[in-house]
Parts: structure tokens; sequence; C-alpha cells
């Protein structure tokens, strides 16, 4: 589904990705881990367009998306969450689940300046669509009226799942999910995110440190460690794995 | 956020007006308008047309500044454009025998698209500059618009530095010779630039420019491409402007280049941040206060002064220090502006007598 082919990334002499390579495998979901700074973030900065690979390939379906902007992969059907929450923070966010939907909605200036019409009967098919497929199902109603500055930290992270859900995306690169959660909230966010896959077939593609979450919903899991692939295979191969249990914990003595 | 607003249909939670409160007080604005013709005198159909001539322009700017996120102080180039394009046409007009009732039909569209694209080149700077970076760019947009038409090759066109007599509005034979005539033309192309824009905000494209000013990179993420909005939200903010301009030129005799220099740019921007930015009727209370502010000056000066030209004087530094004062204080205290002081009276209003606050 969606693919990474010899990812080479540097930024001056900081390699931030050395020849990493693998598949998320569609309907599936897959985990990259890997300690800090071991270049997760860069990867998914790279297969979401904001930054360009020195070399390597990007595919998607099979067709070469390397060099397409942003917006352009957004279009494809390929959503993203970010590490520190990045909502539309003076929006509510029934306002900030709806901008989910931009490129599926067909409304152009001319019908948006008048509104009555077209441009209505869309927002309210969308709205309600919306209010089944993203807000029921991340169990958000209570709070849909409510600016995102009055949620706590948890709550925003279902929210901004909630947002790439309404793009009812092909793939969902999910930066770090539950980072920084309790263990009640990483509970529900993991359960949200095995629905998302069930429910919808979505491909994922999650960067975690928590590792319990790792091992309990991917079926696959590639690790990183200084821009470097240095495993890939199950959560049982991956965490036997010798160079992974010494990139976390060390050699022993 | 209690606000009493409880609905049964997502329709109608997704109206504008959602309680009864707003609705009586919107349509009562309207009526308002509409009788004022009828039963105002000469002064205050002068205030009011002014009022409406600047608050097209504000609807504008607070489509790039209020909802994109964009600051532009250039926009009174727009306006110029808008007003400048109203003669030329009408001459050019007349030299291909178009007759005289059916030229604002043609002449107001087109200025309002010469506006549009003008504004898509001025936009072009915020594709890499943010802030205070852009706000220079769109400075020196209006200095450069303003200096093209005080330019000596320009002055056949453009009158020069000593402006050019503008037509009367003919539509199809009905000579808006009057100010309350003009005033009844503006005052509907007022509410219908208002609602246009209105309704933009209650779709894709608005959320659009809206998810731009919070967060841009988010806004790539979804799929929102920065380079075809920010442009069309410049395109339909000089647009806006241009009509302003348009009905400008229509209503005075006489249009000057001075009238459209860097002071009525900020004049804009004052009247959107007093109103409140980023909201649909910010424009309208900032428009009542800055033009009622020179008014109120002019009036109580008259007072003071008594016919003394020293005081009398003093009235326009008097004035830019009033207009300073009231953008601070606004931003320290209100920098949502007085929309945000009205909403929060129909809030009260709307959940009286169940919660009070």
């Amino acid at each position: 589904m969606l693919e990474v082919r010899n990812l080479h990334l540097s930024f001056g002499g900081i390699k931030a990705l050395q020849g990493v390579s693998f598949t998320a495998r569609a309907g599936e979901i897959t985990g990259v881990i890997g300690p800090n700074g071991a270049g997760k973030t860069s990867l998914f900065n790279a297969m979401s367009g904001f930054y360009t690979p020195d070399s390597g390939q990007v595919l998607f379906d099979g067709n070469d998306i390397t060099r397409l902007a942003p917006d352009a992969r957004a279009a494809l059907g390929i959503a993203r969450t970010f590490q520190n929450i990045a909502l539309f923070r003076g929006m509510t966010v029934l306002d900030n689940i709806k901008l989910g939907g931009h490129t599926r909605l067909k409304t152009d200036v001319w019908s948006a300046l008048r509104y009555f019409g077209a441009a209505q009967r869309e927002e309210i098919a969308y709205r309600e669509e919306i209010e089944e497929r993203v807000i029921d199902f991340l169990e958000i109603d209570h709070i849909r009226k409510l600016p995102i500055t009055m949620l706590p930290y948890g709550l925003q992270k279902r929210v901004e799942l909630g947002r790439a859900l309404a793009m009812q995306p092909k793939v969902l690169l999910l930066d770090e999910p539950v980072a920084g959660m309790n263990r009640e909230e990483t509970g529900d966010m993991a359960r949200f995110i095995l629905d998302v896959q069930q429910e919808f077939g979505t491909t994922i593609l999650l960067v975690e440190h928590d590792m319990h979450m790792v091992m309990d919903i991917c079926s696959h899991v590639v690790v990183l460690n200084f821009g470097h692939q240095i495993a890939e295979g199950t959560p049982a191969e991956v965490s036997a794995n010798p160079a992974v249990i010494e990139a976390y914990l060390g050699t022993a003595v | 956020m209690i606000n009493g607003n409880l609905k049964a249909t997502y329709a109608a939670d997704e109206q504008v007006l959602n309680n009864a409160y707003k609705r009586a007080f919107v349509y009562g604005m309207a009526l308002l308008c509409a009788a004022l013709p009828f039963v105002a005198n000469d002064y205050i159909i002068l205030v009011a047309a002014q009022m409406g001539i600047i608050l097209i322009a504000v609807v504008g700017v607070n489509v790039v500044i209020g909802y994109t996120g964009l600051l532009s102080l250039g926009h009174a180039a727009f306006i110029a454009i808008g007003a400048y394009s109203i003669p030329i046409l009408h001459t050019l007009f007349a030299s291909l025998g178009v007759p005289e009732g059916i030229m604002p039909f043609l002449a107001i569209p087109l200025a309002v698209a010469i506006s549009a694209l003008v504004g898509i080149v001025v936009g072009l700077p915020s594709l890499r500059v943010k802030g205070l970076y852009l706000a220079v760019a769109t400075l020196s947009a209006n200095f450069i618009v303003i200096f093209l038409i005080e330019l000596d090759a320009m002055a056949p066109y453009t009158g020069g530095f000593n402006g050019i007599n503008t037509p009367e509005a003919n539509l199809l034979g009905w000579q808006l010779d009057t100010q309350r005539e003009m005033f009844a033309l503006i005052a509907a192309l007022a509410f219908v630039t208002i609602l246009g824009v209105q309704n933009l905000f209650r779709t894709r494209v608005g959320r659009a420019f809206i998810a731009i000013r919070e967060r841009d990179y988010s806004a790539e993420v979804l799929g929102i491409s920065l380079l075809r909005y920010k442009l069309l939200s410049f395109a339909i903010s000089a647009a806006c402007c241009g009509l302003a301009g348009a009905l400008f030129a229509y209503f005075y005799a006489r249009i000057l280049p001075e009238q459209f220099e860097l002071v009525l740019s900020l004049q804009l921007v004052a009247a959107l941040i007093v109103g409140g930015m980023g909201r649909t009727m910010g424009p309208v209370f900032g428009v009542i206060i800055v033009v009622m502010v020179p008014e109120l000056l002019k009036y109580s000066f008259g007072i003071i002064a008594g016919g003394s030209a020293d005081v009398a004087a003093l009235r326009a530094p008097v004035q830019e220090i009033v207009f300073g004062a009231l953008i601070i204080i606004f931003l320290m205290f209100e920098p949502l502006g007085i929309t945000q002081i009205v909403d929060r009276g129909f809030r009260s209003l709307n959940r009286w007598p169940f919660a009070r606050g």
C-alpha cells in the first residue's frame, strides 16, 4: 500500500535516514519504533511530503509520490497526525473535524458565495456523515462545540485522530498517538486505533514509544536506530532480535 | 460552552442566526438601512453612505487579515484601483458607444475583476513571507499603485496629482444624482457583500482560510493548497475593496490620489481591530466607530472652538490620537473587538433566566 524504498535523508552533516525500506501492508497496523533521534518523525515527514529525501522513493499504491507536495498527498488519501498536536486551536472541535473532509468536498468559491442550494446540501450531508463516522465513533459528542483550548491533552489527541478520519484516508500515519498519556488514556486510544482498522479497513502506520501498545496492536514492526533500519518483522521476532535489544538496552557487560 | 442553543436537526444547528435575538438584531438593522433613505436627513445619509463604502472594503480586509491571518497594510491600493477604473472605463465605453444606462453594470464588475487580479499579484509575496514582512510587502504595493496613478505618463487617464472627475451612476436610465439614491445602491451592495463573505465561511472554502491562519502546515496535511487559498483570499479581499472603490467613484464627484494613501489602509485595519477580526459582524461595528469618531470630534470641536481657528486646527492630530488610543485599548482589553462584547450580551440574553453571566 504505502512503501518506502531505500530512503536517504540528511540535514547538513546529520544523516537522519540511511537506507530505510519497508512496506505498510494494506489493512494492517505497522509500527515504527526506535530510540529518541532514530529518525522516526523524519521518516514520517518524508512520507507526508514535508521533507524531500536525498535519494530513495516513497510509493503509494505502486505510484511514485516522492516529490509530491503535502496537499497533493492528502488528496490521494494519506492522512497524518502530529507528535505535538497540530489542531487549529482557535476553532471548535466540530470545525476542526470538518476541515478533515476538505479534499472530498466539492463546493467551489462561486457556490460557496451563494451557499443556499448545492453548498448547503453538501454541508448538511457532510455534517451528518462526520457526526456518525467520526464524532459518535470516537465518543466525543459531548465536546463537539468546545474550542480546542478548553480540552485536556488526551481528548485533543483524539480530536486530531478524528480530523484525520474525516478525510476517510486510505493510509493513516500516526506520530506518537499516545505520547504523554496515562495508562487508561493509552488503552482508549489503542482501542480506537484498532476500531479504525477493523471498521474502515484503513492501513495504519504508527510511530510510538509505548512498547506495550506497539507489541499489542501492530502486526508488523520496523525498528530504526540512528537512521538505520536495524530490524523488521512481527512483534515477537523484533523483540527477540539481538540488535534491537542492544539498541534499547545496550550490550551485556 | 452553555449558550442555550439547543437544536434538533443538523440543518438547524448549521444556521448562522441560531436564536431569536440574533435574528431580531440583524433583521432590525437591515430594516433600519432600508428605511433610512426615506426618513433620515442629508447629513445622516452622507455619513451612512461613507460607512457603507468603507464597510464593503473592511469586509474584504477581514477576509485576508481576520480569517486568513495574512497581515496586509496595502488595501487602500485596491480601493484606488476600483475607483480609478470607473472614470477610465466610462471614457472607454463612451468611445465604444455603450449606452450610459448600462455602463455601471459593466464597469462595476470589471472594476471588481481588475482589483481581484491586482490582488492576486500583491498576494504573491504571502507565499514566501509572513507577519510583519508581509505587511511591509503589501505596504509597498500601496505606494507603488499611488505612484503609478500620479505618474505623468498616466495623467491623461488618471488626472495625476490633480485627480479626476468621476461620472454619476445611471442604472438603466435611473440617474443616481443624489446621495440618497447612491446610499440605496451602496447599502444594497454592502448587504450582498456581507452575505456572500459570510456564506464562504459556512463551507470548505472559508474553513480552509481559517485553517491557514491557525496552522499552515496542518492545513497542507489536510490537502489545502497554500498557494491556491492564499491567493484566493487576496483575490476575494481585493474584489471587495474594488467594489468599495467603484462606489466611492460614483458617490463623489472627484477622486484624488491622496485619498487612497496609507492613512486609508490603516483606517481599514483600525476598523477591523475595533470591530473584531475574523467575525462577520466585526467590520460592521468597527466601521460605525471609525466613521463616527471623526464626526463626533468635528461636532465637539465645533462647540469647543466656537469659531477659533487655533483650536479647530487641533482636530486632525487629536483624531489620529483617538484612533491610536482606540486600537491600543481594544488590543489590550478586548482583542476580539466589539463583536465579542455583543456576543457576550447575546449569550446572557439567550440563557436568561436559567443561567447568568
